[in-house]
C-alpha cells in the first residue's frame, strides 16, 4: 500500500508526459466527443416553438454543455489497452512490476485528466456562463457534491471498463461486447436525451442501471434538476455501485489471471 | 479500364470467399444489426412523441432520414472502412510498399482491398425502415424520385469515399491515428438528423465542409420527391468536386510516404 502510494507521483508524472507526448490524439478525442453538441442543435430545434416538459432552449444549453463536460472528465481507455495487452501478452511487464496493473492503469488515466481539462473546460465553461449560467445551480451543497459525483462516475466508468477488459483473458471478443454496453450507455445514462423525457417507465429503469450515474446523475446534479434529498439518494446509489464494481474487478481480474499466458519473449 | 473492374472482380471474390468462412457471423451480425438499428430509433421517437414535425421534417420524413443514415452505414462499414483501415496499418509498419509496387493505381488497390459482404443486413434494414416510413404515410415514392434517390445514392457513396480518402491522406502526417476513423465515425453520426435541424455554423459545416446533408438528407428528399432540380444539380457537382479534391489530396500526400522498413 505504501509502496503504490510512493509511487503514485511518478505515474502521474509519466502519463501526463504520455499525454503531451502523443497531444494530437487527444484533440482527435476530444473533436470526436461531439455528440452532446449534435443533440443541443436537435433539440433546440424541438425547444424552439415551446418547452419540453421542463426543458427549453435554455436548460438543454445547459444540459448539453455539463453533459459534455462530465464526458470529458470521467474519460477512460483502459477496455481496449487492457484486451490489447492480454493478447499481445505484453501484460507480463507490467505483472512484473510491485504495483497492481489496474493501479498503474487508474494512474495513467488521471495523468492525462491535466490536460484535458486545460483544452476542454474553458471552451465549455465559457458557453456555459454566456449562454445560459442562470440555469444552472447556485446551491453550494450541490455544487459541493458535483466533484465527488463525477469522482464517482469517473469510477464507475474505469472500474466497467476493467471488467469487461478481464473478459479478455477467457474470450477474443471483449472489446465488442464493450460496444453493446457504451450502446445501453449511451441512452440510458442520458447522454442522448435527458432521462426525464423519456416514457416515465424507462426513467425508473434507468435509476436502478449503472448508467445514470456515470453520467445523468452529475449532470441533473449541476443544472439544479435534482432536489438536496434526491441527490444524497443518488449519490448514495452510485457509490454503492461502486463498492460492487470494486469487489467483481477484484475477483475476476483474480479469476481471469490464472489462465493468463504470455507467449514469446 | 477493363483492367480494373477483373482487379475489382477479383479482390471482391476474395473478399467473398472469406466472409464465407464466417457464416455465422452472419447470424450475429444480422442480430446486432437488428437491436442497433431499432435501438438508433428510440431517440428519434421521443423526440417526435410530443411533435408533430421538428424544423419542416415530420415524423416519416425524418424516418427516411435514419433509413438513409443506415443503409449509408452499411455501405461504409462494408465497403469503404475495412479496405481503408487498413491502409492505416500499411502506413504505421512500412508495409505500404507492397501495394506501391504493384503495377496498378495505388488508390485503386487500397480502396477495394478489403469488402466485408455481410454489413448487407445494414442496407437491408435501411430498405425496411423506408418501406415503414412509406407504409406510415400511405403511398410509395415514385419511379423518377426512386430515379434520383439512386443518383444521390452514388453522389453520396461517393463523398463518403473521399471523406475516407482525406482521412486517410491525414495518417501520412499524423501517423497514430487510430483515432481518426473513430472521429470520423463520430462525426457521421450527426448525419442521422434531417440536416435542418442545425443553423449556423453547425449547417455551415455539415452542408458545406462536411457533407452529411449530401450522405443522407438529400437522398430522403429526393425519395419524398421534395428535391429542388437545381440542388440535387449541385450535390452532383458538389459531389464530383470532392472526389478530385481528395483525389489531389491522396496523391500529394502519398508523396510524404517514408518506407519504414528495417
Amino acid at each position: 500500500m505504501t509502496r503504490t502510494l510512493r509511487a503514485l507521483p511518478t505515474l502521474l508524472r509519466i502519463g501526463l508526459a504520455e499525454a503531451v507526448a502523443y497531444r494530437a490524439e487527444l484533440l482527435v478525442w476530444l473533436l470526436a466527443t461531439n455528440m452532446p453538441l449534435v443533440m443541443l442543435a436537435l433539440w433546440s430545434a424541438v425547444a424552439r416553438d415551446a418547452p419540453v416538459g421542463r426543458f427549453g432552449q435554455k436548460e438543454f444549453v445547459a444540459y448539453y454543455l455539463a453533459a459534455l463536460v462530465v464526458r470529458l472528465l470521467t474519460g477512460a481507455w483502459v477496455v481496449w489497452e487492457l484486451t490489447f495487452e492480454i493478447r499481445q501478452g505484453t501484460l507480463a511487464y507490467r505483472l512484473l512490476r510491485p504495483l497492481h496493473p489496474l493501479v498503474a492503469y487508474a494512474a495513467e488515466n488521471i495523468a492525462a485528466m491535466p490536460l484535458r481539462l486545460a483544452i476542454s473546460l474553458p471552451v465549455a465553461l465559457a458557453g456555459l456562463w454566456l449562454t445560459s449560467g442562470d440555469s444552472l445551480t447556485h446551491d453550494p451543497a450541490r455544487l459541493l457534491l458535483f466533484p465527488l459525483a463525477v469522482l464517482g462516475a469517473w469510477l464507475i466508468t474505469f472500474l466497467a471498463m476493467a471488467l469487461v477488459g478481464t473478459l479478455a483473458f477467457r474470450a477474443d471478443s471483449a472489446a465488442s461486447l464493450f460496444e453493446i454496453w457504451m450502446g445501453l450507455y449511451a441512452l440510458l445514462s442520458g447522454y442522448l436525451v435527458p432521462l426525464e423525457l423519456f416514457p416515465p417507465w424507462v426513467s425508473a429503469l434507468a435509476r436502478w442501471l449503472p448508467f445514470r450515474s456515470m453520467l445523468g446523475f452529475p449532470v441533473e446534479l449541476v443544472t439544479g434538476h435534482l432536489g438536496r434529498g434526491e441527490a444524497v439518494v443518488e449519490l448514495a446509489i452510485q457509490w454503492c455501485w461502486i463498492a460492487g464494481l470494486l469487489v467483481a474487478v477484484r475477483f475476476a481480474w483474480r479469476a481471469g489471471l490464472r489462465r493468463f499466458a504470455a507467449f514469446g519473449g | 479500364m477493363r483492367r480494373y473492374l477483373r482487379l475489382l472482380a477479383v479482390q471482391l471474390r476474395a473478399s467473398t470467399a472469406l466472409a464465407l468462412q464466417y457464416r455465422l457471423e452472419f447470424l450475429g451480425q444480422g442480430a446486432l444489426a437488428l437491436l442497433w438499428t431499432s435501438w438508433s430509433l428510440v431517440p428519434l421517437v421521443v423526440v417526435f412523441s410530443d411533435r408533430k414535425g421538428v424544423a419542416g421534417w415530420s415524423f416519416e420524413e425524418a424516418l427516411v432520414v435514419m433509413g438513409w443514415f443506415t443503409l449509408m452505414k452499411g455501405i461504409l462499414e462494408g465497403a469503404v472502412n475495412p479496405s481503408l483501415a487498413s491502409v492505416v496499418e500499411h502506413i504505421r509498419k512500412g508495409t505500404l510498399d507492397f501495394v506501391l509496387l504493384k503495377p496498378a493505381d495505388a488508390q485503386f488497390l487500397v480502396s477495394t482491398a478489403r469488402f466485408m459482404p455481410w454489413r448487407i443486413v445494414d442496407v437491408l434494414a435501411g430498405l425496411g425502415i423506408f418501406s415503414v416510413a412509406f407504409h406510415r404515410m400511405g403511398r410509395w415514392p415514385t419511379a423518377g424520385a426512386v430515379a434520383a434517390a439512386l443518383a444521390l445514392l452514388a453522389c453520396a457513396t461517393l463523398v463518403l469515399y473521399s471523406l475516407w480518402i482525406l482521412v486517410i491522406s491525414a495518417a501520412f502526417y499524423l501517423v497514430k491515428i487510430d483515432n481518426l476513423s473513430y472521429l470520423f465515425s463520430s462525426i457521421y453520426d450527426a448525419a442521422r438528423w434531417p440536416v435542418d435541424v442545425f443553423r449556423g455554423f453547425l449547417r455551415l459545416l455539415f452542408t458545406f465542409v462536411i457533407p452529411l446533408a449530401l450522405l443522407t438528407s438529400y437522398p430522403a428528399l429526393a425519395l419524398l420527391g421534395k428535391l429542388d432540380l437545381s440542388v440535387a444539380a449541385q450535390a452532383l457537382g458538389g459531389s464530383l468536386l470532392f472526389a478530385v479534391a481528395a483525389r489531389l489530396v491522396w496523391t500529394r500526400a502519398i508523396r510524404r510516404y517514408t518506407s519504414a522498413s528495417s
